[in-house]
Formats: C-alpha cells, structure tokens, sequence
C-alpha cells in the first residue's frame, strides 16, 4: 500500500516550472531515493510535501488524507518528518533542546500548565526527555545531550537533525541529502543508520548524490531531470536506462 | 554555575530597600518597579521570540484606560478591574498582531511604531467619548486589597515589586517548558522550527498576547498610582525605552532588572548630569554593540535531569 502518493504535482517559480506534473508513490515500509542532476527540482518537491511550498496544481495525499498547502506543522503532526539539505538546527541551544524540538508536536501542555508546571506537565516533560535521549542515542550521540548544537561536527549534525526528525514519531521520514559533507566512514555508519529506521516501520524518502549509498539502502529510485519524471524502477534497472544514463552523463561510471 | 544567590541577594535588596530610603526614592523604586513589570512582560516576545515589538506602551495604556474607565464610570475597586484591564489589552494585541505577525524584525517594528501613534493619538480624540482626550482621565480611587486601602508609596512599593516577583516566577516557570522552548526556536530559526512540527504563527500569536495582557496589568497599577492618566505618558520613547531595556538585559530575566535599574534608575541618581543624559546613553548603546551584542546577561542554557552514565558506554 502506498504511503505517499503524489498526483501531476507542478510548481512554478516565475517562469521557471520547477516541478512539471509529477507523480510517484512511495510504499509504506519502502525506502525510496529520489535523485538527479543539481537543478532537478528534487528539493523543491520536499518542499512541497511538507507544507514550505504549495504546488501549483496537483495533490499529495499521505495515509490516504489530501495534505496538499497544509501547514508545515501540520504536516509534521499528521506524521511526516524532515531534515534539511543545509543543516537547520537550533545552533545556540544544547544538543537535546535540538530534539525536544521534534518532541513538541506529540506534547500537549498548554500556556498554563507551562507556567505552573502542573504534575501532568512535569511528567510529559519527563517523558521527552527520556525519549530524546534515546533517539540520541539511537543515532549514536549518546553524551552529547547537553552540549551546543553548533558544537558538533558536521557529520554529527546531520545525525542531530535525524534525531530531531525521529521524536516526532513520524511514519515518514524525508531526508534531504543526508551523507552530504560526510567521510567515507561516516557514510557508512549512516546506511547503517537508515536501515535501522527502517527496522522501526518508518518509511524513508531521501534525495542523495551519493550514488553507493543510494544503491545500498534503496528499493525503488525516482529519477527527475528539469522537473519531470524520465524513470522509475529498481536501482539495478535503471542503471541500465539510457534516459537516465544520459540525464548522468559525465558522471562516473565507476560510482554506480 | 547558578544564577540562585544572585536572585535572593536581590529578593533582600528589594524587600529591605523601602525601610532605608525616603518618600522621593521609593516613589522612584515603584516607577523602576513597574518598569521591569513592563519589561518582563515585553521579554517574552522581544528576549524569548525574537518578535521586535516598538509599541508595548500601547497595550500598557489600553489596559491603564480599561481601568481608569471601569473605575471612574462603573465604579469597579481597582484590582477587580486588574483582570479585565489584562484581558482588553490582550485582546486588542491579538487583533492587531494577527494581520502583521507574519513580518520579520523590522518590518515588525515598524508597524507596531504605528500602533502605539494610532492608540496616542485615538486618545486624543477621545475615542467613544471615553478616554477624556488630551486631558486623559482624574479620580481615580486608591486600590483596596482585602480593606486594606494603599495609598502611601511604601505600599504601592510592595504591591508593584510584589507583582515583580510573582512575574517572575511565572515567566521561569514558562522558559522552563514546551512553550520557552518553542519561542526560542522562533528566535532560533522560524523554518526549521515550523519544520519541526511547532506552530510558528500561534506562538508568536501567544507571546505577543501573553506579553501585552501582562503590560495591560501593569496599566491597572500605574493608573491606581496616578490617580490620573493621559495620553502623552503612553507615548513611542517609552515603548523605545522598554525596547532598549529588553535588549540591554540580553533576554534574561535578572538581566531585565540590572537593565531596569540602568535606564530608569541610573539617571535620577545621576541628576546633575541630565543634560549629558542621551549623550551617555548613546554612548553606552554603541559600546555594548561592540563588545557585548548578545546584552549584559544572556539567559544560561536549561539543565535538563541526566541519567548517569551507564557503565561502559561509549563517551
């Protein structure tokens, strides 16, 4: 069954069609990669999933509900998580702040309850930061917690904003070139990492340019050139498609 | 490193202060006392959210007029005034904040320069004939707390610096949960912070309204302490004061009260010199831009409650 499923998705800037009727689906359980030449308009259709852009024309629907042009927060409570291609994280603000932040969908108390700090807020308050470790945890920053987020290392701040989308408790987690700026080995630990999200039942979308990690971790490619679909399918597939081939040319064949 | 003996070293400063000054210097400590009541209640928005509110004296006078008017023409005692007087002004600043909320730094600012013009000068012409124009509004009667009628400045002094401490605890108790948080992921970043699943708009919506309903009950205090309201005590230097005041403190709660102190209390011991007054400020403005932008006590980080290390795990 799929999970998401986009619908003649377009968006436009200017004159410029950035996204040009697309439509894909990605399976509940499957981890997808969507990929393409720089200027492909593969963030462009995050940003359209999760709320920053509304398209043009077109519908996303997620676990069968119409999200189109809804609020970012919206989307994120509906169960959608993101991470961004340049880093967003709190900087000023300690590593588990960064993933309460997550967290503060799935919290209820109110302005009152804040103030007072009511038994029930006490708890829930408890509650997210014994679950904020463990995503720390999950993703290999335990004893980080309390330092600042813009001490870290880049790689260890791309693992912070995995952590950060997980508290959300999403069943979709998109991730927008997560290896990006990563070492070898880095890179490595993190196919690790995305497999073991995929353990937990969450379905994963993720843009990458890094053509090893791609083919290791995903089931099913989404291949765009200037907005439009050129080619779907398994990895091993595509490889062989003479669209895609020539989408890539000049790229190294010895990467695939 | 806890800020705990600072805050008590000041809970006595404060509580002691009244039996050792005169008439004149208490009556200065409940102006500087309703200052930082005005202050706090801006650095929710300003300190905590990033949201730059230049027109906080607007709602403190809707909510000063709110209870001059109850008291005056219905008669209300003041402190019942207190909540509707915070509820009128939280009110207009959610009306007016929900068009402009959206807009980013200066932008804001701007446009809340012009609602505290329009809120003067609406005074001025006694808008529904009820705020007496340019002569604002007399009579108003002395606050009573449970019979007990306060009238002299050492009272006033209690009941202001009283609802300072009560402020406080409040507003910690506030930065300390979901929602402080959240308003520091405003500041922070709004995209990635609205991409984390927190509402942007209805938080700032919430600050801002939160913020101005507590300056609206400063309003009810000033107004009982006045006896007499009008509409030049409400104008665009105070809202600038109160602005500079947030961003001297650096966004900490004791950091409002040095930075109260700095601004409303510094120069009435320093009367002599009040002709160098702005030159001095100017001065001290441009030196904290260099060599301390982030204010005299940014806030300190939230401690959170660690599990101890397990046993061999991995550092």
């Amino acid at each position: 069954m799929s999970l998401l499923e986009l619908t003649d998705v377009t968006k436009v800037f200017g004159g410029l069609v950035a996204v040009n009727d697309l439509s894909f689906s990605v399976d509940e359980g499957s981890v997808v990669g969507l990929i393409g030449p720089n200027g492909a308009g593969k963030t462009t259709v995050f940003n359209c999933i999760t709320g920053n852009y509304a398209p043009e024309r077109g519908g996303i629907r997620f676990a069968g509900r119409d999200i189109t042009g809804l609020a970012p927060h919206r989307i994120v409570e509906l169960g959608i998580a993101r991470t961004f291609q340049s880093i967003r994280l709190f900087g000023r603000l300690p590593v588990v702040e960064n993933v309460l932040a997550g967290r503060h969908c799935r919290m209820k108390a109110g302005l009152f309850a804040c103030m007072l700090h009511t038994p029930g807020q006490r708890r829930e308050e408890r509650e997210a930061v014994a679950r904020s470790l463990e995503e720390l945890a999950f993703v290999g920053l335990t004893g980080q917690a309390e330092a600042m987020a813009q001490a870290l290392s880049y790689g260890n701040q791309r693992l912070l904003e995995i952590a950060r989308a997980l508290a959300s408790d999403p069943r979709l987690l998109i991730l927008d070139e997560p290896a990006g700026g990563m070492n070898d080995q880095e890179t490595a630990a993190l196919v690790e990492l995305i497999r073991a999200i995929r353990a937990r039942g969450i379905t994963i979308l993720l843009i990458e340019h890094d053509m090893r990690l791609v083919m290791q971790v995903c089931e099913k490619l989404v291949v765009l050139e200037h907005g439009t679909l050129i080619a779907e399918g398994e990895p091993a597939a595509l490889r062989e498609n003479p669209a895609v081939i020539e989408a890539y040319l000049g790229a190294d064949d010895d990467r695939w | 490193m806890s800020r705990t003996p600072l805050y008590a070293g000041l809970a006595v400063v404060i509580a002691g202060l009244p039996l050792v000054c005169n008439a004149y210097w208490t009556d200065v400590c409940v102006m500087i006392g309703l200052y930082a009541l005005l202050s706090l209640s801006l650095n929710v928005m300003l300190g905590q959210a990033g949201i730059f509110n230049m027109g906080h004296a607007a709602f403190f006078a809707v909510g000063a007029y709110a209870t001059a008017i109850l008291n005056t023409l219905c008669h209300w005692p003041i402190f019942l005034t207190m909540l509707p007087a915070g509820a009128a002004a939280g009110i207009f600043a959610m009306a007016v904040a929900r068009p402009i909320i959206h807009l980013r730094g200066d932008y804001l600012l701007i446009v809340t320069i012009g609602i505290v013009e329009i809120v003067r000068i609406a005074l001025i012409n006694d808008v529904f004939g009820l705020t007496g124009g340019a002569n604002g509004i007399f009579g108003i009667s002395r606050p009573v707390f449970f019979g007990f009628r306060i009238v002299k400045g050492i009272q006033f002094y209690y009941l202001v610096w009283g609802m300072v401490g009560v402020s406080m605890l409040l507003f910690y108790g506030l930065w300390r949960s979901r929602f402080g948080r959240a308003l520091n992921y405003i500041k922070e970043d709004d995209v990635a912070a609205e991409g984390c699943g927190v509402n942007v708009t209805g938080y700032k919506l919430a600050a801002f309204t939160l913020g101005a309903a507590w300056a609206g009950m400063a309003g009810t205090v000033y107004a009982a302490k006045m006896l007499t309201i009008a509409p030049e005590s409400f104008n665009f230097m105070e809202s600038v004061i109160l602005f500079a005041v947030v961003i001297l403190s650096g966004g900490s709660q004791v950091g409002v009260l040095l930075s109260v102190f700095l601004f409303i209390g510094l120069p009435e011991l320093l009367r002599e010199f009040s002709d160098a007054r702005m030159l001095i400020f100017g001065l001290a403005m441009m030196v904290m831009m260099i060599w301390r932008p982030q204010g005299l006590f940014p806030p300190l980080a939230r401690r959170y409650a660690m599990p101890p290390p397990e046993e061999g795990a991995r550092p």
